[in-house]
């Protein structure tokens, strides 16, 4: 069974934290990792930069730009990664953009991550359709799981679409915005958040975008199973450094 | 073969929508409608007469004796230049800001990096009394300095992309991420045959009245529709596809497409990209593109801004890939050579974007009755200051 399927099994609301692959410098990669496990993180999602990230805020944006000059490349990450199993326990999503895993080739990307032990991915620009009509069989061959996003714009019926593809989680965007907008969550959100719940999908939802804080965490998860923090924890490692993670996720619970 | 998109999006390999969730609802929207909108009665009733009574259209059909007999062939210059605010690119505005009407939408976003598009943006919402904010690189702002001032005179806000390279491919970057955050009330006027489905069909359908006209201004001057060959610059593409759109499917008119080489097409600064461009996916679409073997999208180079997009649209890629077009990159020295020719021959002085497919003449011989429609996509008066810098005028 797939780690990410398992931890959602686990009776707890879950902590996810992405941070940018090379960020701050090169090779903090998997002290980063190792770190946030060590300080009771449930999943982590690994961000492979990219020039153009769309999706994402300044915080993120500014990552991937230091992390492409400090010299990260995909054959870099998959090198760093490659004994990380050794010592991490816990899923591993790698989060990325669509061109640069098609540059290195969608089959030998996918075979790399089941080698090295990846067990899901997030592609923000690789839609759901063209997901199921070219990609879904060679990324069940290769064990990953992938996980699409939903935001309060996506209608009901699409939301069933994406839960009948979907065979982990769903990732559940706060808001209309990029990454690392939003500060607070306010009454839309709450109605956000009940009328997912109330569609009783068959994959459990974790919110994304806009949780910062133990406060936001702790409203993400009254209905979801779990929250995932990116720009927060970006900020957090841009301001001090790589050695004090664990302060950073006490804070969040 | 088809040149059309299809009813996934694709033209042949190239196009689709490959836009995060928080997109989907606006594109969805667009995609379903766009069609019928075009269609209307009163739509086009409107369209048409703005692009009379506004813009100033038809545009000439110019038979340009002095430049035919330079190069012993019958070339003619569609002239999109003196179209209002100066080149093609209001054809596209006008029909996208009616689109945004009919949509409900009350606010308007577009990038830009030369700030030809960003002004013919300004300019339609200020017919329309529409706010409008525009997306420019930092380092073009700075280029770009008349432009700038114009949109803030037509009441626009010209805000500066100050992420990556800060020039037009983060331009697009920004205004992407403005529409992610305001999905109801926005709509996002794409400048170029570029972006998801439907971008490069609607903008190519709008521009598409260049090649109508072409039609039936020749068949007034030689008796034909149909030229032996069109010319046009491409960088996303726009003014290409509606040179090249009521032709595509007429095997004896030649298809000639002009990239901006830069310094050269294996100097490093080039903006040549059929020749120097894999498949990939760029602002939305699959496509090709300039990037890095890791997937990394490259800054391109031209000395014309409106030429250095890292991309091109995807019905230019499919033009590449099936032969149907014949690519050729002319670079910087070249195209400003071919600039002062048409200035000098017949008196029009030209964008540094549309001299590069003036430049065609040294790399393309057209036999002395060939006929030969170039679009002249735009005048130089935005480019006096390159002109100026090159030439020591």
């Amino acid at each position: 069974m797939n780690r990410i399927n398992t931890t959602l099994e686990q009776n707890k609301k879950l902590l996810s934290i992405y941070f940018t692959a090379g960020y701050p410098a090169l090779n903090d990669t998997a002290k980063v990792i190792q770190d946030l496990e060590k300080n009771g993180v449930d999943m982590i999602e690994i961000g492979l930069p990219f020039s153009d990230p769309l999706a994402d805020g300044s915080t993120i944006q500014e990552s991937s730009t230091v992390a492409l000059k400090n010299g990260m490349t995909t054959k870099l990450l998959f090198e760093q990664l490659k004994d990380i199993r050794n010592t991490v326990n816990i899923p591993l999503i790698i989060m990325g953009y669509f061109n640069p895993m098609m540059q290195y080739g969608i089959e030998a990307f996918c075979a790399k991550c089941q080698e090295i032990g990846i067990d899901g991915l997030i592609i923000p620009d690789l839609p759901v359709a063209e997901y199921h009509e070219h990609y879904q069989e060679t990324f069940e061959k290769y064990g990953l799981i992938n996980v699409f996003l939903i935001t309060p714009q996506t209608s009901d019926e699409r939301i069933r679409f994406i839960d009948r593809v979907s065979n982990g989680f769903i990732y559940m965007v706060s808001s209309a915005s990029t990454t690392g907008a939003k500060n607070t969550f306010g009454d839309t959100q709450q109605h956000y958040f009940e009328r997912i719940e109330a569609l009783g999908l068959k994959n459990p939802q974790i919110v994304g975008f806009g949780i910062s804080n133990n406060e936001t965490f702790m409203q993400a998860t009254k209905t979801a199973k779990g929250a995932i923090i990116g720009s927060a924890f970006i900020k957090h490692l841009t301001h001090n450094g790589v050695d004090t993670i664990g302060d950073f996720v006490k804070e969040i619970r | 073969m088809s040149y059309q998109v299809n009813e996934k999006g694709y033209y042949g390999d190239f196009g689709g929508a490959y836009i995060p969730e928080m997109l989907y609802p606006n594109v969805e929207e667009l995609r379903t409608t766009y069609l019928e909108i075009m269609n209307e009665p009163s739509f086009k009733e409107e369209f048409n007469q703005l692009l009379r009574d506004y813009v100033g259209r038809p545009s000439p059909l110019y038979y340009a004796k002095r430049l035919s007999e330079k190069h012993n062939t019958k070339v003619y210059l569609k002239r999109e230049d003196l179209n209002h605010t100066g080149a093609h690119k209001v054809n596209n505005t006008i029909g996208q800001i009616l689109v945004a009407k009919r949509l409900g939408k009350n606010r308007i976003i577009a990038e830009t990096g030369a700030g030809q598009h960003g002004v013919a943006t300004a300019t339609v919402c200020a017919l329309m009394g529409i706010q409008c904010v525009v997306y420019m690189g930092e380092i073009d702002i700075k280029r770009q300095a008349p432009n700038v001032a114009r949109m803030k005179m037509l009441g626009a806000e010209v805000r500066p992309a100050k992420s990556g390279s800060k020039t037009l491919k983060d331009a697009t970057n920004e205004a992407i991420r403005d529409w992610i955050n305001n999905p109801v009330d926005t709509h996002y006027i794409i400048g170029s045959a570029i972006g998801p489905h439907p971008y490069p069909d609607m903008v190519t359908r709008f521009q598409s009245i260049i090649s109508e006209e072409i039609k039936w201004q020749l068949k007034e001057k030689e008796g034909r529709e149909n030229p032996d060959y069109v010319v046009a610059c491409i960088g996303g593409g726009s003014n290409a596809a509606g040179t090249y759109y009521h032709f595509l499917d007429e095997p004896d008119v030649g298809i000639i497409a002009v990239e901006a080489a830069g310094k050269g097409v294996n100097s490093g600064e080039s903006a040549a990209t059929s020749q120097l461009g894999k498949e990939g996916i760029i602002h939305g679409c699959k496509t090709l593109l300039m990037q890095t073997p890791d997937g990394q999208i490259t800054e391109p180079y031209s000395i014309s801004a409106g030429l250095d997009y890292p991309g091109v649209g995807p019905l230019h890629s499919h033009l590449y890939k099936t032969g149907r077009g014949e690519f050729y990159s002319v670079t910087d020295d070249d195209a400003m050579a071919a600039g002062l020719e048409l200035s000098q021959l017949e008196g029009i002085i030209p964008a540094i974007e549309t001299s590069h497919a003036l430049a065609i003449f040294n790399d393309k011989k057209f036999k002395p009755d060939d006929v030969v429609v170039i679009s002249l996509s735009g005048r130089g008066d935005k480019d006096l200051n390159t002109y100026i810098d090159y030439f020591k005028l």
